[in-house]
C-alpha cells in the first residue's frame, strides 16, 4: 500500500490503481454522510478534485493522486456513506484508475512513511 | 489554545475523550469516542448530558425589590410579554435593536421575586452591559459559580428523578428550585434540541459529581457541541450568529410566536421595545424575507453560506443558507435560511453546491417532531 500526503491509500490491482482514504482520514472526518464519485471513464490529471465527502461536520475534496482515467467507482459507498468510517481501507474504496505510469508509486510514501507523517 | 477559558467540567470532557475545540471563547467538547452521529442518535433515543456552562446566567431584580417592575423594566428591552410570564415559568425571549434587528436570543424565567435569564456565551457580556444600561431601575448580575448542565432527550425524566424525584412534576417550560445533596440546583424543563430534558444550574463544587452520576447512569452518555449543533437544526430552532443577528428582525426570522398579543398593535403593552416600529409594521404587513426550512433532494447536505437560486440556471441569488447539514435522525440533508416572503411551503429553489444547483424543498420545522412534557 501507498499513501498521499491528502490521507489517500493506493493499491495495485492487476494493471490498475484502487484508491480510498486512510484509517485516519476516515476518523479526522467524522461520520461520513455523503460521497460524490467521478463519472467512470474520466480522463484525470494529478490534483484534480474528483470525490466530494461530506461528513456531519464539513465537506471535503479527495484529488486524483497520479494523472490517468477513473475505469471503475464504488457506487456502495454513494449509497452507504457510513462504509467510509466502518472500513476505509477495505470494502469503502472510492475509485479504480489505469495511471500511464505504475513506477509513479514507487516514489510516493510506504506505510512507515505515512505514519511518521501523522506522527 | 491561549485566552480560551475552560469550564468546570473541562477536565471531565478530557477524561471522557472529548475533543476539544475553541467555541464563543471556551474550550469545548465538540465530540466523544462515540461521535457526533451516534450522539446524536443516543440524545433522541435515549438521553444524552451537555455541558452548557459557557452561556451566561444573569440575576435581574427591580431597584425597588418587586418582581412586576423588573417584568415591566425588561419589557423595555425585548418583544416578549415578561408582565405575564407567571411564577416557576420559562419563556424565549429576544433582545432587539433600533433597526429592529436582535442583539441575541435567550431564556427569561420568573422566580418568585427576581427574573432569571439564560442568554449566549458569545453575547454574554455585551448582553449585561445592555441591561445595566438600559434598565437603571434594575440590579443586573452575572451569576458566577454555577455551572449549566442540559439532560436531553426521552429518559432524562427518569435518569434526573434518580438524583431529584420531584422533577417530575414539572412541565415543559417550568422552572424550579430543588436540593441534591447539599447543593441548590436551578432546573428548568427544556433544552434545545425539541426533546424533554432538563438544564440545571449547579454550584460549581457540584458540578463533576453530579455530572459524573448521571453519566454513570446506563441511559445517560456525554454530548458534544457537534450533535447539540444537528440537534437544535433537526428541531427548527436557531443558532444566534448564523440564523439570526443584528440584521434580522423576529419576524423575518420567523420568530413571530414569541411576540405575544400583549406587546403587538392594540396589545395592552404595544411597542416600547427597540425597533418596535419596524417590527410592528412586518407584523402587520408581512416581512419582506422570511427564514425557512429547507430539505435538499438528494443526500448532499447544504452548508451555511450556499446561495439559493428560483431557477435550475440563470438569475441571481434568491437567499442564502444560515445552517444547514445532514439530520441523522431524519437519516436526509436539511437546511434553514432567507428567502423572499411571498415563496410558500412545497416550492423548489436551487442551492448552488459546488458549482451545480441542486434542488431543495421549502419544508416546514421542525423536520424532527418535538417531545416535549407538556
Amino acid at each position: 500500500m501507498k499513501y498521499t500526503e491528502d490521507h489517500e491509500w493506493l493499491r495495485v490491482e492487476g494493471d490498475l490503481v484502487v484508491v480510498g482514504i486512510t484509517d485516519h482520514a476516515s476518523e479526522q472526518l467524522g461520520d461520513v454522510v455523503f460521497v460524490e464519485l467521478p463519472e467512470p471513464g474520466r480522463a484525470v490529471s494529478k490534483g484534480d478534485e474528483i470525490v466530494v465527502i461530506e461528513s456531519v461536520k464539513a465537506a471535503s475534496d479527495i484529488s486524483a493522486p497520479l494523472d490517468g482515467e477513473i475505469v471503475e467507482v464504488n457506487a456502495d459507498v454513494a449509497d452507504n456513506p457510513g462504509m467510509v468510517n466502518e472500513d476505509p481501507t477495505g470494502k469503502a474504496w472510492f475509485f479504480k484508475m489505469k495511471v500511464a505510469d505504475l513506477s509513479a508509486l514507487d516514489a510516493m510514501m510506504d506505510e512507515a512513511a505515512y505514519k511518521d507523517l501523522i506522527g | 489554545m491561549a485566552d480560551l477559558k475552560r469550564t468546570v467540567l473541562y477536565d471531565l470532557h478530557v477524561r471522557l475523550g472529548g475533543k476539544m475545540v475553541p467555541f464563543a471563547g471556551y474550550e469545548m467538547p465538540v465530540q466523544y469516542p462515540m461521535g457526533v452521529l451516534k450522539e446524536h442518535l443516543h440524545t433522541r433515543a435515549s438521553a444524552g448530558l451537555f455541558d452548557v456552562s459557557h452561556m451566561g446566567q444573569i440575576l435581574l431584580t427591580a431597584k425597588s425589590g418587586r418582581i412586576e417592575d423588573a417584568a415591566l423594566a425588561l419589557e423595555r428591552l425585548v418583544p416578549v410579554d415578561i408582565l405575564g410570564l407567571r411564577e416557576g415559568r420559562q419563556r424565549y425571549a429576544m433582545f432587539t435593536n433600533d433597526a429592529g434587528g436582535i442583539l441575541d436570543d435567550l431564556m427569561v424565567a420568573n422566580r418568585g421575586d427576581h427574573l432569571f435569564l439564560v442568554v449566549n456565551a458569545a453575547c454574554k457580556e455585551a448582553d449585561l452591559a445592555h441591561l445595566k444600561a438600559g434598565l437603571p431601575d434594575c440590579d443586573a448580575g452575572m451569576v458566577e459559580g454555577r455551572s449549566l448542565l442540559a439532560l436531553q432527550g426521552p429518559k432524562a425524566e427518569a435518569a434526573l428523578a434518580r438524583l431529584v424525584p420531584d422533577v417530575v412534576d414539572l412541565t415543559f417550560m417550568d422552572v424550579a428550585i430543588r436540593a441534591w445533596d447539599t447543593a441548590e440546583l436551578w432546573i428548568s424543563r427544556s433544552g434545545y434540541t425539541g426533546e424533554d430534558g432538563f438544564e440545571i444550574s449547579v454550584p460549581d463544587r457540584f458540578a463533576e459529581t453530579f455530572a459524573r452520576r448521571l453519566l454513570d447512569m446506563d441511559e445517560v452518555a456525554p454530548i458534544g457541541l457537534g450533535a447539540r449543533d444537528s440537534l437544535r437544526l433537526e428541531a427548527g430552532m436557531c443558532l444566534y450568529g448564523h440564523d439570526i443577528d443584528e440584521t434580522t428582525t423576529p419576524v423575518e426570522g420567523n420568530l413571530t410566536w414569541a411576540i405575544q398579543k400583549a406587546r403587538r398593535a392594540g396589545g395592552a403593552r404595544e411597542g416600547g421595545f427597540p425597533g418596535a416600529e419596524r417590527i410592528l409594521k412586518e407584523l402587520a404587513e408581512g416581512p419582506a424575507r422570511r427564514r425557512v426550512g429547507l430539505r435538499p433532494e438528494g443526500r448532499a447536505p447544504m452548508r451555511e453560506g450556499t446561495a439559493i437560486h428560483a431557477g435550475s440556471e440563470g438569475g441571481a441569488a434568491i437567499g442564502t443558507i444560515t445552517s444547514g447539514g445532514f439530520g441523522p435522525s431524519i437519516e436526509a440533508p436539511m437546511a434553514m435560511g432567507y428567502l423572499p416572503a411571498d415563496l410558500t411551503e412545497g416550492t423548489v429553489v436551487f442551492g448552488e453546491v459546488r458549482g451545480k444547483r441542486l434542488p431543495a424543498v421549502i419544508s416546514a420545522m421542525p423536520f424532527q417532531p418535538n417531545n416535549y412534557k407538556r
